[in-house]
This record gives C-alpha cells, structure tokens and sequence, in this order.
C-alpha cells in the first residue's frame, strides 16, 4: 500500500542496514508501591531495572521470560505509553525525543504495537474499517482515502473488505480480530511492530496462521518486530534473536539458535527445559527451578537468580553480574559469573567451552 | 494458504453481505423488535402527546371552577375523569398538569445528564489527585438522601419553577458524574485506549471518538433511569408547596389538594398519582429495553 500521498510520508531508512532499527539503553521503571498511610519510606517494584539491547534492522528479536519479568513494561517503555524513569533509545541512529534526534510524533509513527486481547483492543463501537482509518485520519488523511486503505489491509491480512469492513469487533473471532488489529498496525506504514503476546490468547491453528501472516508481512514490508512472548515455541519458530528476562533485567541474549542449543545463563536452560518434551520417554522427572521469583519490590542482592541457582556461590549473592559477550561469540551475551573468567566464581569457565 | 480457507468457511457460513451498519441503527433494529420497548413508548407517546396538544385536545378549561359540579365521580357527563375539589374537569387539568410535570422529568435530567457527563469525563480520564479533589466534592452531595438535598436546595432558593429546576438538575449532577467518571475509568485503561494513543492521537479526538461512544451509552441508560425520579421529586416538590404554586396544575400538586378529598371521592384523589405511576413506569420499562438494546455485543 502506497501511502505517501498523503501529507507525512513514512519515515525512510536512515541509518544504513548495518544500523540496529532500535538500540535500547538502560532502560529503568520502578513503579511506587502504595504502602500503609503513615509509612514514610516508599517502596518500589523494581519491574524494569537497567535493560539494554538493540534490534537488527529486518530481524525478530524475542522477548521471553516468566510472568512479572518486565517483558510488557519492557514494550510499553518503548512505545512511550509509559515515561521510563531513566534510559534513553535511539531509533535507526537518531536519539528519540532528544535534542537533535527523531521527534516523539515521528518516532510513534514508525513504531506500533499489537496488544494481547484482540477484543480490548479494538473500539467496540467502531467497526473494524473505522478502527484501521482512525489513526491515518488523525494525521490529516481524508477520511475516503483512509477508508480506501483500511480496505485494502483489511485484504492483506486475510479478510475480505466487502465481508468484514462493516462489522463490529464481537462479530470477529479471536484469530479475525488480531489480524484486524495487524492491518490498523500497518495503516501507519510502521517500520517496528511490537508485538506483545500478541498469539499468546489464540489456539494453536489460528496462531499459526497468524505467525505465518506476521512472517509474511515482515518479509514484504521490511518490518522489524519485537516478539514478546511466554511461548518458548513461538519465539523459537519466528525469532532471529532471543532475549530472556528475569525479574526485570536481560539475563541472556543472543541468536536464536545459540539460545535454544547452547543457552548460557542457568535460568535459560531451566526455562527451556521446562517446556514439555513431546517423547514420552524423555519426559522432565524432577522440576528444573524450585520456589517461585523473589518479590520484585525487594529483589535479592547480586546476580538476581542465586537464590534459585543451583551453580549459586556467595560470590554470586555479593556482586551483579555483567552481560558480557561470551568467548568466541560476541552475539551471544549472558549475565552470569559462570561465564566470566574473572568473576571469582570457582566455577567459573577459564577458556572457549564447545 | 490456511487465511485463505478460514475465510471462505467464514463466508459460507454468512452469505448474505452485510446491510448498513450504523451503531444508532442496530440499536433501533433491536428495540423495534422488543415488545415491552414498544408498549412503554407507546404509552409515553400518548401521555406526551396529551400533554403537550392539551390546550387543543383537552375538552374544557382547567381552571374553570363550579362549586356545585365539586369532586363528581368518574364517568359523569361532560367530564370523563370527573371534577376536582373546586369541579374543575380533571381530564382537562391531568393533560395540562402533564406538561409542567413531564417539563419539570426532563429538564433537570437532561441539564444534569449534559454538566454530569462533561465533568466525569474529564474526572475520569485525567485520574490521578485532579480526579480525586473533584470526586470528593460531589461525594459531600451524594452523602445526601436525593429528596432530602431537593427540598433543602429549593427551599434555600425559595419557591418557584425555575429553582426547582436547579433544585433538581443540582440533586442529579452528582450521581451522573459518578456513573460518567467510573465508566471513563474503566474505558480509559482499556487497549484500544492505548493503541489510539500509539497513533498519535491527541486527548481530545481520543475522548470524542473511543471515550464519549462507550461512556455515554450507560450514561444515557441512568439517565434515563432519573426521568422518572425526576418526575417524582418534582413532584413532591409541588406537593410540599415548594415548586409550582396553585392554581396551575401539576400532578405532584393535584395530589397534594386532593389529599382532602381522599374519603370522599379516593378514585379521583388517586388519579394523578397513578399517572406518575404509569409515566415512571414507563420511562423506567423503555429504559431498560434502550440498555439492552444499546450494547450490541451479543
């Protein structure tokens, strides 16, 4: 779809494709905790606490981790639905709402989101064509040419304009509905779609339908997403690159493949082992993590996980660990002392492990 | 492609294109085929109708007294609902009396359905200490029974239509308030909320197009709710001698005149109260039939 007759034509590439569409740095969120009346000091949910990471232009990069982990403040943050506390972006080599950089209006058209509940997220009263043309409309198009194309994505993505255009979002299934919620995305010629469990709420058939349309549309469209996702299958099928979270910071990121053979981080390779196995034979006998997360509002001292790590050693209690990029594979960095030489831990690995 | 075959088993199953589909005209489809929606209008309908075509349609002049014809039965000759205490024709007076009493139903509801809806919005999609401040002030006037905080008010403003107006629309705002500021909440937080917002959207289209539609249909459905408590509290007013003064007729203070009457003639003396009855009833049946017919998701 062709939307540059209108007054404000998408944002070009700028950077060069050796420039990360998105570079995140030290993005931090403490939400306040209402404590009693007379309580003087206030509490804070640490919910995201120093992320860092940046986004390949044309690639997926997934975002798992378990509930409570700061992946969807994580995407608000992004979006500016929510002001961060600290932590600053820069959006394809511009600083974002930075003196000199991309404009906030400008950097919110370049990126969009797709949320969870398809049926929240769409205006119940709006019919689905009105819901996709609302937001070019905003922007000064006129209101035919909007129509004109909300018709026409209501067709990219699989529903026919002529059947679904004039209907109401509880007259759409879940599968439908998301897909709606695809094409208002698109509506804004967006280079970054976030996509916040946004299969998470579909069953399995549909969600891969609409794994496939993402995978489709990115390919024609040159988009670049950010999948956040508890499904450890989904983010392995449409990732290039994984992220994994823990109670607020990245513990481990790296290539698709890498994460899922040769996870780092001890939190990755329970998480990953968590997942059902579908052999019978090699069913999961004990449970890879006991105990749930430590409370967000008072997390543990040092690298967060120790008190769940079964490599725990008082020095990992004592000191945070970096996220460094492990030996031989740069790409590939995890936040563990384990893979730090120099770290203390007696465990630690000393040269290239295979 | 699998999409491809979702859709074409999406449109076996509805083959017929999709007629207009305009929100107001869904509702009214659905409340056409609602037969308690229709009776209650149509009774609206009549009892508007009277009231407002009284000086025409009504067969004598309500404030002709005779002190021979007083307080005779219903079905005499020439006067089909009888005479009052001072023989006017209560037919006459009931359709005259109709049209202050539904004046003094609607008035007030809708001022305070317009003030209401406009400072809970803004309540309720502001939020925060803002939210707060303004909450609190109206929650010293809810504190307040309803005819209680009415009769105060008017009797502060002194007797007479117009401050019973006020009287009424002030008893009101705060309640659409509450029920315009909870429902903006809730709308508020909602994800379309958010993805108008990724769009680019300024507060005020986001308010106008994603907040008002889905805030004022439960507004409206309230209000609606209020008419008749409207209509009864104006009544009362009446009745206490602090809205509308006599000789001028108005249900709430025909029953208050008639009060005397009561055993002598009860029929007589009951029947502008059972015209508020009938009126409220109504406005309170076609409310409801409005509420399910306004929310289209079933």
């Amino acid at each position: 779809m062709n939307t540059t007759s209108y007054s404000q034509a998408p944002v070009q590439d700028r950077g060069g494709p050796a420039q990360p569409l998105l570079v995140v740095r030290n993005l931090k969120k403490y939400f306040a905790v209402r404590g009693q009346p007379l309580e003087k000091s206030k509490k804070f949910v640490h919910a995201v606490d120093g992320v860092s990471f940046s986004v390949p232009k044309g690639k997926t990069l997934g975002i798992v981790g378990e509930s409570g982990c700061g992946k969807s403040t994580t995407a608000r943050l992004i979006a500016r639905l929510m002001a961060a506390d600290s932590g600053n972006m820069v959006f394809d080599g511009e600083g974002v709402d930075e003196f000199g950089g991309i404009r906030l209006k400008e950097f919110r058209r370049s990126l969009q989101m797709v949320f969870q509940d398809s049926f929240a997220s769409l205006n119940p009263r709006l019919t689905i064509a009105e819901t996709i043309a609302y937001g070019p409309r905003v922007h000064g198009m006129p209101a035919a040419e909007a129509m004109r194309q909300a018709h026409a994505l209501l067709a990219r993505v699989g529903l026919e304009p002529a059947q679904f255009a004039s209907r109401y979002p509880h007259e759409l299934s879940g599968g439908q509905r998301q897909r709606v919620n695809i094409a208002r995305a698109l509506a804004f010629d967006p280079r970054l779609v976030i996509l916040d469990e946004a299969v998470a709420a579909l069953d399995k058939s549909v969600q891969a339908q609409v794994l496939n349309l993402l995978q489709e549309l990115k390919a024609e469209r040159q988009l670049t997403y950010l999948f956040i996702s508890h499904d450890l299958h989904v983010v392995h099928y449409i990732s290039d690159y994984v992220m994994v979270m823990y109670l607020g910071q990245v513990v481990e990121t790296g290539p698709v493949e890498r994460i899922y053979g040769q996870a780092a981080h001890p939190y990755t390779r329970a998480l990953l082992s968590a997942v059902p196995s579908m052999d019978p034979d090699n069913r999961t006998q004990a449970s890879p993590l006991a105990g749930d997360p430590p409370n967000p509002i008072n997390p543990p001292s040092g690298c967060r996980f120790h008190d769940r790590c079964p490599h725990a050693h008082p020095v990992c209690a004592a000191k945070a660990p970096l996220l460094i990029g492990l030996p031989g594979e740069p790409a590939h960095q995890a936040a563990c002392h384990l893979n730090d030489p120099t770290s203390g831990h007696p465990a630690a690995l000393t040269e290239v492990q295979p | 492609m699998s999409a491809s075959l979702e859709l074409s088993l999406r449109a076996a199953a509805v083959a017929a294109p999709a007629p207009s589909r305009s929100y107001w005209l869904v509702v009214w489809r659905q409340l056409r085929h609602d037969p308690m929606a229709l009776a209650a209008g149509l009774v609206l309908l009549i009892i508007i109708g009277a009231a407002v075509f009284a000086p025409w349609l009504a067969p004598a002049d309500p404030y002709k007294a005779s002190m021979i014809k007083r307080l005779l039965p219903i079905g005499s000759p020439c006067f089909l609902l009888g005479t009052d205490e001072l023989g006017r024709d209560m037919l006459s007076r009931l359709m005259h009396g109709g049209r202050l009493s539904l004046l003094m139903g609607v008035v007030p509801v809708l001022a305070a359905f317009g003030i209401g809806t406009a400072i809970g919005l803004f309540a309720g999609y502001v939020g925060g200490k803002v939210n707060m401040v303004i909450m609190r002030v109206l929650d010293v006037f809810y504190a307040f029974p309803s005819v209680l905080l009415a009769v105060a008010i008017s009797g502060a403003l002194g007797p007479g239509m117009s401050n019973s107006l006020l009287a009424l629309t002030l008893v009101f705002v705060p309640q659409v308030v509450r029920v315009a500021e909870s429902v903006t909440t809730q709308v508020r937080q909602l994800d379309y909320i958010e993805a108008a917002r990724m769009s680019g959207a300024g507060a005020f289209s986001i308010i106008r197009v994603h907040v008002l539609g889905n805030v004022l249909g439960p507004v409206f459905v309230y209000a609606t709710g209020l008419l008749s408590v409207s209509m009864i509290l104006a009544s009362g007013l009446s009745f206490l001698g602090l809205g509308v003064k006599p000789p001028e007729p108005e249900w709430g203070l025909m029953l208050n005149t008639l009060r005397s009457a009561i055993y002598v003639n009860p029929w007589i003396a009951a029947l502008p109260g059972a015209l508020i009855f009938v009126t409220s009833i109504a406005f309170n049946l076609l409310a409801d039939s409005v509420r399910s017919a306004m929310d289209i998701r079933r």
